[in-house]
């Protein structure tokens, strides 16, 4: 043990308590930047607009969530998924076919309390199965399965018209209207996909700790050595993929708040693309990566026009931009925008004597 | 052959009794109580027939893919960009000269040199990545399907078909049998016809292409091992040129077939995509004769879905997608 010590590698046993602070070790260990970051989100509505606030970060926070689940399949299992727009999408018709619309015909108009679980435990059998399909197969045929099935659920929801309505979808879907709140007002709405996403990003952090999580990254780094160990690698993977729906659906469920609408087209391929663009712009390493993206997307695609316009292009070749953009991120930094940060970081840290490797900040 | 009947009797006897049905619905005149029961034989071949050119279409489109896939394991999410482009430029040179057989030609090269361009500027930098291969081709394909809505809008374009393939042919095929005994035909469009043929001729052309000649025997080598390949001295950086420049070429003049029979207009890069993954995934990654199969296969559910079960034809496919994998995950005829 001594041996270890002298060798200055960190040990958790004996590393030396602060005496002074009577906090927890949970809460010291959060770095500065987050309590601002957090501070400066919980206070956001002083200074941002109305537009801010429900366009940009109520946005940002949905698809950020969604491409969280992604980024936990992709990060930790070591599946990319392209289905979790299909399964937000299907937690949001749901949400319209099980509460209120403004299809009388279709919707069953059932109390919140019961149609929110049922429309987020519906998402996440359709996952789970969509899992236990994803999962026979490896790397990129992951890609292409949940993208063919992406497509299934796109033309089967334009398609059918007794249970999702066919191409117009349904409207007026609006949140319930809990203590006596109008969720879908700016500031509530801001707080409500806030607190969503906080908690859904504390979630997937502690689940990548947990011992679940732990051996979900052992599969994804070496499946027959799990195997061997005697993990289950198939229940494993699959139930990687439950738990990730749960975000998706949330988030799913937010989204069709905010449009008060929902079609086709929310789940379409576009869009199904758009999160995985989202999860690798921000990088599939962390947690904290698809917010980033979420927010670059958001804010290109809402001021994207007014960037082309002053480059003399035409103001709708948002696409072209963003396809670049993510060209660029994904030829020079497959990590993503992180990546590019952390290599900055520690590009600066080891900068020092070329010979010595002193004179660097550590 | 005779080995898949020896280990599998119990399948054999299954597709021998489907085939021998398929060959009985095809050729007698049916029974009124079957027309009573699944509606008329002349909706039903014509239902039948367009299931195959369509899969002829899809087998043109998802082969380039297959061999692609199958030799440098890079899932090219583009192809149906590759196709769209395709179709595009197909018309621009129709309409400009007139000749549908020389919009092959030239589609058929300037998207043969696109893939090069593709293969030598991009993936050869990233090879044995097959993660960041998939997400850039992503990536182009959206740069590309943004650069086409550019220059050619949303509307949607049609082929023309040449004159000397316009109008219908008479297949020997009853149809029905009119009451005084006269025997009513089939008929069906010639370019449809000529379209399959040519699909069936290609595909032979490459079996043979790739069985019979040292060009086939490098793809092949490489599809088993491509380092061993590459170690005994093969310069597999131009094989692997050749192959994209083909595969490439073959999705272009795809485009030129489906403007043909269908049309032209944004949109359809990402069908044609998913056509080619489902085909070659029903199929089996990397085997000519299983893109063959899946694209009738899907063709076929296509077409006989939409006659006999219109709202859940997309779903026939995919659910066949679904049961393939289900069973056998590598594919029908992959390995």
């Amino acid at each position: 043990m001594a041996t270890v010590d002298q060798t200055g590698i960190p040990n958790r046993l004996t590393r030396p308590r602060q005496a002074a602070s009577d906090v927890p070790e949970w809460i010291s260990g959060i770095p500065v930047s987050w309590w601002v970051v957090g501070v400066a989100l919980l206070f956001m509505p002083v200074v941002a607009g109305n537009f801010v606030l429900f366009q940009i970060f109520g946005w940002a926070f949905i698809l950020g969530m969604i491409a969280l689940s992604l980024m936990f399949l992709g990060g930790y299992g070591g599946m990319v998924s392209l289905a979790q727009m299909s399964i937000a999408g299907l937690a949001g018709y749901m949400v319209a076919i099980l509460g209120p619309s403004g299809v009388q015909t279709i919707s069953l108009f059932w109390p919140w309390w019961l149609y929110i679980p049922v429309a987020i435990l519906i998402a996440a059998l359709f996952a789970t199965l969509i899992g236990a399909l994803a999962v026979r197969t490896e790397g990129i045929y992951t890609i292409m399965i949940t993208l063919a099935i992406a497509a299934a659920f796109f033309y089967f929801t334009r398609q059918n018209y007794t249970i999702f309505n066919g191409y117009t979808g349904f409207a007026n879907v609006v949140p319930p209207e809990l203590f006596g709140i109008n969720w879908r007002r700016p500031i509530p709405f801001y707080y409500l996909t806030l607190a969503c996403a906080a908690i859904s990003f504390a979630v997937v952090v502690y689940v990548s700790r947990s011992p679940f999580g732990l051996a979900l990254q052992g599969v994804r780094d070496n499946p027959r050595r799990m195997a061997a160990l005697g993990f289950n690698v198939f229940a494993h993977r699959v139930f990687a993929y439950t738990f990730a729906s749960i975000i998706a659906a949330v988030a799913g469920i937010l989204m069709v708040w905010q449009n008060a609408q929902i079609a086709p087209g929310t789940a379409g391929l576009p869009a199904v693309i758009d999160i995985l663009v989202i999860a690798i712009v921000g990088g599939l390493k962390r947690p904290i990566g698809p917010f980033i993206g979420a927010f670059i997307y958001v804010i290109l695609r809402t001021y994207a026009p007014d960037i082309l316009l002053a480059l003399n292009l035409p103001g709708d070749r948002f696409k072209l931009l963003i396809g670049l953009g993510f060209l660029a991120v994904v030829y020079w930094s497959p990590d993503g925008v992180l990546g590019l940060w952390e290599k900055w970081r520690s590009h600066r840290q080891t900068r020092g004597d070329p010979l010595t490797g002193q004179g660097g900040k550590s | 052959m005779s080995r898949f009947i020896q280990r599998n009797p119990v399948w054999s006897v299954i597709i021998a009794v489907a085939v021998a049905a398929l060959v009985w619905l095809v050729v007698a005149p049916w029974p009124e109580g079957l027309e009573a029961a699944i509606g008329r034989k002349r909706i039903f071949l014509n239902a039948l027939f367009n299931g195959i050119t369509l899969g002829a279409l899809y087998f043109l489109v998802a082969s380039g893919f297959t061999l692609i896939f199958g030799l440098m394991k890079n899932v090219n999410l583009a192809h149906g960009s590759l196709y769209l482009l395709g179709g595009y430029i197909g018309y621009e040179f129709a309409e400009a000269t007139g000749s549908w057989l020389g919009a092959f030609v030239v589609v058929f090269i300037i998207v043969a040199l696109i893939g090069i361009v593709l293969q030598y500027v991009v993936f050869r930098r990233m090879e044995g990545e097959d993660l960041r291969q998939t997400l850039v081709t992503i990536g182009i394909s959206i740069v590309l399907a943004d650069l086409m809505l550019w220059r050619w809008g949303s509307h949607s374009y049609q082929i023309l078909t040449p004159d000397f393939l316009s109008g219908p042919v008479t297949l020997p095929l009853i149809t029905a049998i009119r009451g005084e005994g006269e025997l009513v035909y089939l008929t069906f469009p010639a370019v449809r016809i000529a379209i399959l043929v040519a699909s069936i001729a290609l595909g032979v052309l490459m079996w043979l292409a790739l069985n019979r000649t040292r060009v086939g025997m490098l793809i092949r080598a490489g599809v088993d091992d491509r380092e061993m390949l590459a170690a005994s001295g093969v310069r597999i950086q131009y094989v692997f040129i050749l192959v994209f420049a083909f595969g490439a070429g073959l999705a272009g003049i795809a485009g030129i077939v489906g403007g043909t029979f269908q049309s032209v207009s944004a949109g359809e890069d990402m069908r044609f995509l998913l056509a080619s993954l489902v085909v070659v995934i029903v199929g089996g990654m990397g085997s000519i004769f299983g893109a063959a199969l899946g694209a009738v296969l899907i063709g076929l559910a296509e077409q006989l879905g939409s006659v006999y079960a219109p709202t859940y034809s997309v779903v026939l496919t995919f659910l066949i997608m679904a049961l393939v994998l289900a069973f056998r995950p590598q594919g029908l005829l992959g390995r």
